[in-house]
């Protein structure tokens, strides 16, 4: 037999160039191959993971190995575009750069001069917050924020608050330790891949995974047990299982005593003060020694905190949390039915929590000192960790759900010990160590510090004199006092209300707005085009994407964007950093290939017009623009003395980690170094991070702090508890009538559950409709890729099986669904592995017709679908007269998932309703591969 | 040539650990991103009106989604890559007129000479698992080549030297070696975990391997939590003194 | 299976035009002049009209040559073997009858021969397949050759062996559904085994791996309308067999009759092959949880 003779060697390319993905918000590292052309110009001709990197170790999920088909896609927008037809439905023109800035510069400056707070600008899932939230606090207007506020503040929030960090990717479960994982309401989330290697571990060691998820898909598809939750009511189950371990005596006193506010004393005194931490002479906070049973300072030497503990009438927080839990309201019995999960199943998983925590638990022989100057010869580990996502964050109870799991973590003492949860640098930090919100704006200034941050009390409420909330998307006002992320989805709809006022400028980046990340999506496009007496009610609309998507339709002005391999980009610490627990970690992006295209770099531009505005920090000293590009502020800018947007080969020389003079050739050794850098956490300061001062120190050296901040975890958050205070009459500052309920609920100190605002409708519409993350696809941006497109180019509506027979469904039919405020006609599907109550589809499959470059026809913008048509961004009125935002009361958090629907069969349908008309084309419709 | 040879020096092929995978469909992407760049085994997989309707095009490997009932308890999604199974008898070979389809010798890689093929579909027919795509901008046949280009590659550091798909899996689901020799990594998979074939009947006798779930839904044998005190009883400050009383 | 015009043409034309020449071959009957030419040309016409009919089915016809390459392993390679030797055989008879050479008509006995074999290798090509089940067995063979016989016999103008290869045919179409309608079930394959999924439960399909349907899906899951079928099925019978042995067995027999009878067959076969095409299951349609009724 003579087979051919294969070449087995064969030169994969010319050229390998090592930088970060960016198909999603994940970062990878990449190595991007390429090879010369027969015109001599070099070739993307191959992307893969980079094994070195610690975000991926060389894997890539679907998106990231199909970045090539991005990079070529046909959708990438070609040169500025200014709008010449009616907004939304007319034609644009192509106008050269300095044309396009001009024409910004000419709509902004005015502003400046006069009513800075009337530019709104707003990033999407924008990676370099800390530049753009740098570049309005320049500008001065008030009016900035990212997509945090509909993505998954709650998330964020309820963990800073809680524990000083956050599940989302600002932390991981131990993987390598863990003996039980619990997910709970997680698709996907950021932090995709290191999440799958981690599951990989787990069940290569044959560790336990739990989902708990109305839907079985994915992660939750590979767990070994699933609880398939009635949706909003986690935070009841977790606060259950928090009382079996109550009941049980199962939680850990020592690790409650030591690191968390359990063993403070709450202040019992009617009046102003009730409730909040009972503080010395000082004005300190302290605990009762169990040595001399006298008051000491809660970080003494030696002090041992007594939890049982009552001084002069006063109780520990640990006595007042027990004695809430322990209550039979919150008993298996008492919450199965809400929750849909059996009272013995939810006794079965506290017993299962607690034999991991206390009966495997693990220890590591490295000796530590705490931040009383206390000596620990080991570090002992509770191999139980939990991870959460938006399964409990995009709901109105979300930012409690949060706290309630933190709480969970906290009892079974598995926080930041080795098997459990772990902080990823520059987190542990305490809500102490986060700005305020700066709002305050005048003619011609600049913000007096950074828009975002975290309120502690009333008097930090982004309010004007006149008590109107001074933000367009009303942040940080008694609707939702925490939204640290402000509120995105709010921004177009208060700005077509004029409430709380009218602004002119609706500067955008990096959002589809007009599409999947607006609530009431086709509502929003006529707020985009509405007009009085011939002027737009938002009068300028700018907006900068890379591709031909929804959004660019209703702008007057697009900046096209470079993809992700033809720029500069720089994953900061001071944003949103790839560290992992062992190691801080950051990285760049950088111009593996040209453009072949009129575009520019979002963040370059951005330079640009604020040195044109004259903006000081981007003008240098001989009014020539201070930075040449984004490249060179990554290198040369400041944001303290020393510490810059990144902390790698700092110094002239380069040999400075964390702090350090500019370096001329620092990205260049980024590049050498596989376009990332790490700096690792030593030995001694892996665990304990919050109380552990090898790592405060360390943490202090690499720049997260100026100094060391230990704190404890707040059980009892006094923050709120000031709400309350306010909410039931006391200080000056004192919110309106009909919002005092909700803050009196919503704002307990303790983790409490009341049902999502959804529940309201739940008699009409009974049925909880949820959308989940494909893996394979990056919210708006994966259709426009030839190959995704392939494997998911429609979606359906999953419909359980009770459901499926009471309306006698079957396979090809379609179902009309009805929201409180909206109704769509969309193809269903049978699916047994869910919760009977839940019907679900994929997130943003379906598309606008003409959109990303394809055809009007196509599957996507015909069969697929979105449920965003059916999500009101404001609730229905409520008795009170009231129409409140569909948000976390606490944050701002839209409730995605608190929607509820009728559903009934419809008569055999081909595409689904809304069929809205195409949008104009911005570039040609795609034809063949490039 | 389509005569399958006897022996085969080595077994390579893959086992697919159906317990781990989350059907995440990164090894579709990373097969079709190897072999559409037309440099190694494969020239190329084109794709059919890409931004129209009903795109369609060839690829080596696909990911299905099944749900499964089980006698008792809730149902399970068990997610599912296919791909060629390099079998020892391949009915895939023996029926190809041409000769481009073959098995190799020294490892039982089954290859097809895109060379040879006139892209009759026979083979394609003949394969129980669906592993066989015509390329139709080519016309012809397509199949996975379990990298046979980046396995052997001494252009590739050693560390990448398995299939695309298998060093993309995030999970670790895909798991790449010698079937021949009982001490590698998919040998004792298969030992331990009890890997099967796909339609053994058809006797096909694939070289992959499938691990099947484990059981799922059975709560672990922790016996449930006994209650500290009656606190019924005696009240929270009963739970108080009993719970306290427990710190050394 | 897909019913693919170009196979089904390959298969009806090639299999009638071998029969034909199989007749002519054996001397049943020995034409003369014109009508030798026209009977002979008319054979080879159908039997090369039917092989080039199938390279339309070829992703890559220009090395269609290499198919002659693979006879000790496959039924498609020995197919063009037997079918270039026996239109090889037979040319010397042809030319004799028309130009009246006279020549010995042992070739024409082995070409006969020949036509059987070749129709049979054709028919190997899709029993041999334990992929499709309903062809997965000795009726195809047997229907294929029927269909040979009848039309070689309508074509040459035979009343008897028509009129047997009528009954032959009616056995082999109606074996081959007694047969086929069960086969897959016979053959055991579900979506369980081709998954290995039945270890834990019953398994159904979920998402399908594309959205969109690819080769696969196109080639080898071609679900039929039931109704398609229901309709078909008596035609091709009535066709193909009924009405040819009615009409040779009551009208006069005049090479008008033939013609008309031919015509008639032809639809029947053509009919009764996009059947066999089409409601021919392939196990990958399990994957797919494509499954007829
Ligand atoms: N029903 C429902 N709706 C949801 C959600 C849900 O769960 N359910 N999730 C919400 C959440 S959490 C989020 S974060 C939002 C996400 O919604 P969006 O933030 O709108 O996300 P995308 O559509 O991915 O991206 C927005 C735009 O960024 C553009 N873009 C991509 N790459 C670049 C680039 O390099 N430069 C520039 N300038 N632009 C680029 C894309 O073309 C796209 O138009 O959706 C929200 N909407
Ligand atoms: N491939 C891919 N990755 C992505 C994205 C993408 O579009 N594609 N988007 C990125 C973005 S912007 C974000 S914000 C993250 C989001 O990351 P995830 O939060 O993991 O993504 P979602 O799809 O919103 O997942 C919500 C999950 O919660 C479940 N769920 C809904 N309601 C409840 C409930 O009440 N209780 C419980 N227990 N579960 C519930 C849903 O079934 C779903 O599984 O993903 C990021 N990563
Ligand atoms: S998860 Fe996938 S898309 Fe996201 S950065 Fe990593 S490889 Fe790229
Ligand atoms: S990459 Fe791994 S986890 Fe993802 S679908 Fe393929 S096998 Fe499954
Ligand atoms: S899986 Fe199919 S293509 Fe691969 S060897 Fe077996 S029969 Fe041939
Ligand atoms: S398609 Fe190609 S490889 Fe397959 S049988 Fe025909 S010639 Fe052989
Ligand atoms: S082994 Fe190579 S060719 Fe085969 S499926 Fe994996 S990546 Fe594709
Ligand atoms: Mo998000």
């Amino acid at each position: 037999m003579n087979a051919p003779v294969l070449n087995t060697s064969p030169v994969v390319s010319d050229q390998i160039r090592k930088t970060t993905c960016y198909m999603c918000a994940c970062r990878c590292g990449i190595n991007v191959h390429l090879k010369s052309g027969p015109d001599g110009k070099d070739r993307v001709t191959y992307i893969e993971g980079n094994r070195d990197h610690p975000i991926n170790k060389g894997v890539l999920c679907a998106k990231g190995a199909s970045g090539i088909m991005q990079v070529t896609a046909p959708s990438r927008l070609q040169h500025p575009l200014k709008r010449v037809g009616p907004r939304g439905s007319g034609a644009f023109e192509e106008i050269s750069w300095d044309e396009a800035l001009a024409l910004a510069v000419s709509w902004m400056k005015p502003l400046r001069e006069t009513a800075p707070e009337k530019l709104a600008f707003f990033t999407g899932r924008d990676q370099s917050q800390s530049f753009t939230g740098w570049w309005a606090q320049a500008f001065g207007t008030p009016n900035y924020a990212a997509h945090g506020g509909f993505c998954s503040v709650n998330m964020a929030a309820g963990g800073i608050y809680t524990i000083g960090g956050a599940f989302w990717e600002f932390g991981a479960p131990d993987w390598d330790r863990t003996k039980l994982f619990v997910m709970f309401g997680v698709a996907e989330d950021h932090d995709s891949n290191p999440i799958k290697i981690g599951l990989g571990k787990l069940k290569g060691r044959g560790a336990r995974v739990i989902g708990v998820n109305p839907i079985r898909t994915g992660y939750n598809a590979i767990a070994d047990d699933w609880y398939g939750i009635t949706p909003g009511t986690d935070g009841l189950l977790i606060l259950s299982l928090i009382h079996c371990l109550l009941v049980a005596g199962k939680v850990d006193l020592d690790y409650l005593a030591r690191w968390t506010n359990a063993s403070l004393l709450v202040n019992e005194t009617e009046g102003p003060e009730k409730g909040l931490i009972l503080k010395n002479a000082e004005s300190q906070p302290f605990v009762i020694d169990r040595r001399t049973g006298m008051p000491a300072p809660w970080d003494g030497k030696g002090v041992q905190p007594d939890l049982g503990a009552t001084y002069q009438g006063h109780r520990t927080v640990f006595q007042h949390m027990a004695e809430h839990y322990l209550s039979p309201d919150y008993a298996p019995e008492a919450v199965e039915a809400r929750c849909g999960i059996p009272a013995t199943r939810i006794h079965a998983l506290a017993a299962e929590l607690a034999d991991v925590a206390f009966d495997q638990a693990i220890e590591i022989a490295t000796p530590w000192t705490d931040f009383r100057g206390d000596h620990h010869d080991t570090m002992p580990g509770r191999p139980v960790s939990f991870h959460a996502m938006r399964g409990i964050s995009a709901h109105s109870n979300g930012f409690q759900t949060a706290r309630a799991l933190h709480l969970l973590q906290i009892v079974l003492g598995t926080v930041e010990t080795p098997g459990g949860f772990r902080f990823k640098p520059p987190y542990p930090k305490p809500v102490e160590a986060h700005p305020t919100p700066h709002f305050v704006t005048a003619p011609g200034k600049p913000l007096s510090g950074p828009h975002l941050g975290y309120v502690r009390g009333p008097e930090q409420l982004a309010l004007k004199e006149d008590g109107s909330p001074a933000r367009i998307d009303k942040a940080f006002t008694w609707e939702n006092p925490f939204s640290a992320h402000g509120l995105m989805h709010m921004l177009i709809p208060n700005a077509h209300a004029g409430d709380p006022y009218r602004i002119d400028t609706l500067f955008l980046y990096m959002a589809n707005m007009a599409w999947n990340s607006s609530m009431n999506t086709a509502g929003v496009m006529e707020m985009l085009t509405d007009q009085v007496d011939g002027d737009y009610v938002i009068p300028h609309i700018i907006y900068s994407d890379a591709y031909a998507s929804e959004m660019v339709a209703y702008a007057d002005l697009i900046l096209p964007d470079t993809t992700y391999l033809e720029r500069h980009d720089c994953i900061s610490l001071l944003d949103r950093p790839i560290s992992e627990p062992e190691a801080a970690g950051d990285s760049i992006r950088w111009p593996v290939t040209e453009p072949d295209r009129n575009v520019r770099g979002f963040q370059s531009v951005l330079l640009d017009l604020g040195h044109r505005l004259g903006l000081a920090p981007m003008v240098g000293l001989d009014g020539s623009p201070k930075f040449k590009d984004y490249a060179d502020y990554i290198q040369n800018h400041i944001r303290r003395p020393g510490v810059g947007p990144l902390i790698g080969f700092r110094g002239a020389d380069g040999d400075q980690t964390g702090r350090g003079d500019a370096n001329p050739d620092q990205i260049a050794a980024y590049i050498e170094n596989g376009g990332f850098f790490q700096a690792h956490v030593p030995e001694d300061a892996l665990f304990y991070k919050p109380w552990n001062m090898a790592y405060q120190d360390w943490a202090v050296k690499t720049s997260f702090y100026e100094s060391p901040q230990p704190y404890l975890f707040n059980i009892w958050s006094e923050p709120m508890r000031k709400f309350q205070l306010a909410a039931e009459g006391h200080g000056y500052l004192q919110p309106p009538d009909h919002l005092r309920a909700q803050l009196k609920l919503a704002m307990d100190p303790l983790p409490v559950w009341y049902p999502p605002f959804g529940e309201d409708f739940a008699r009409a519409f009974p049925v909880h409709a949820l959308t989940q993350r494909p893996m394979d696809m990056y919210h708006s941006w994966g259709s426009q890729n030839a190959w995704l497109r392939q494997i998911r180019g429609r979606n359906f509506l999953y419909v359980p099986t009770k459901i499926w027979q009471e309306h006698g469904f079957e396979e090809g039919d379609y179902a009309l669904v009805t929201s409180p405020t909206a109704e769509i006609t969309v193809p269903v599907a049978h699916m047994a592995a869910l919760n009977e109550n839940t019907v679900w589809t994929w997130n943003a499959i379906g598309k606008r017709k003409a959109a990303w470059a394809l055809d009007d026809g196509v599957a996507e913008a015909n069969e697929g679908f979105l449920l965003n048509h059916l999500i009101s961004e404001l609730l229905p009125q409520r008795e009170d007269g009231h129409r409140y935002s569909n948000s976390d009361p606490v944050t701002g958090q839209a409730a995605w998932f608190d929607l509820r629907v009728r559903i009934a069969k419809a008569a055999p349908m081909t595409h689904t309703e809304p069929d809205l008309p195409p949008i104009p084309r911005v570039v040609p419709q795609g034809r063949d591969r490039a | 040539m389509t005569q399958l040879p006897t022996h085969t020096d080595k077994k390579l092929g893959l086992v697919i650990d159906l317990d781990t995978c989350v059907g995440c469909q990164a090894c579709v992407t990373a097969c079709k991103g190897w072999n559409d760049q037309g440099a190694g085994q494969v020239g190329g997989l084109s794709d059919q009106n890409p931004y129209g309707v009903d795109p369609s095009g060839a690829f080596l490997n696909r990911v299905h989604s099944y749900q499964v009932q089980p006698d008792e308890g809730a149902a399970q999604i068990i997610n599912f890559p296919r791909s060629c199974l390099h079998c020892e008898d391949a009915p895939c070979v023996t029926v190809c007129p041409t000769g481009a389809s073959y098995k190799r010798v020294e490892d039982g890689i089954v290859l097809v000479n895109e060379d040879a093929c006139i892209g009759c579909g026979l083979c394609a027919w003949a394969c129980p698992y669906g592993a066989r795509e015509l390329d139709m901008a080519a016309g012809v046949m397509k199949k996975c080549t379990l990298c046979v280009d980046r396995i052997y590659n001494e252009n590739l550091p050693e560390e990448d030297r398995e299939p695309a798909c298998v060093r993309t899996c995030p999970t670790g689901a895909r798991h790449f070696g010698d079937f021949a020799d009982p001490d590698s990594n998919v040998s004792k998979l298969v030992a331990e975990r009890g890997g099967y074939d796909l339609m053994p009947d058809l006797k096909t006798k694939p070289t992959n391997k499938y691990l099947a779930p484990r059981k799922k839904d059975i709560p672990q044998e922790a016996s449930l939590l006994a209650p500290l005190l009656d606190i019924q009883a005696t009240g929270f400050a009963g739970w108080l003194d009993k719970i306290l009383g427990k710190i050394g | 299976m897909n019913p693919a015009p170009s196979v089904i043409l390959f298969t009806v034309l090639s299999g009638i035009g071998f029969g034909l020449l199989a007749f002519l071959g054996a001397g049943f009957p020995v034409p003369a002049g014109w009508t030798a030419f026209f009977h002979w040309g008319l054979g080879y016409a159908l039997a090369v009209g039917g092989l080039a009919a199938a390279t339309f089915h070829l992703g890559n016809p220009k090395l269609a040559l290499k198919a002659f390459s693979q006879w000790r392993t496959s039924w498609l390679s020995r197919e063009a073997w037997a079918s270039v030797a026996t239109l090889a055989l037979l040319a010397p008879v042809a030319l004799s009858d028309w130009l009246g050479l006279g020549w010995p008509r042992v070739t024409g006995y082995l070409g006969a021969a020949g036509c059987v074999v070749t129709v049979f290798t054709t028919s190997m090509i899709y029993a041999q397949l334990k992929t499709v089940p309903r062809w997965n067995n000795w009726t195809v063979p047997v229907m294929f050759l029927a269909f040979e016989g009848t039309g070689g016999a309508i074509l040459s103008g035979n009343q008897w062996p028509t009129l047997a290869g009528c009954l032959a045919l009616a056995f082999g179409i109606i074996a081959h559904l007694q047969k086929g309608m069960l086969a897959f079930f016979y053959a055991g394959q579900t979506i369980g085994t081709a998954t290995g999924l039945d270890r834990i439960g019953t398994a159904t399909v979920f998402e399908q791996p594309h959205t969109s349907p690819n080769y696969l899906m196109r080639e080898m899951i071609y679900v039929v309308g039931r109704k398609h079928a229901l309709l078909l099925r008596p035609v091709a019978l009535l066709c193909a067999v009924i009405l040819p042995w009615m009409v040779l067995f009551l009208l006069p027999l005049h090479p008008v009759t033939y013609g008309v009878v031919a015509i008639i067959h032809l639809t029947g076969a053509l009919a009764s092959r996009w059947l066999f095409f089409a409601e021919a299951e392939h196990v990958v349609g399990l994957y797919y949880g494509q499954r007829q009724l």
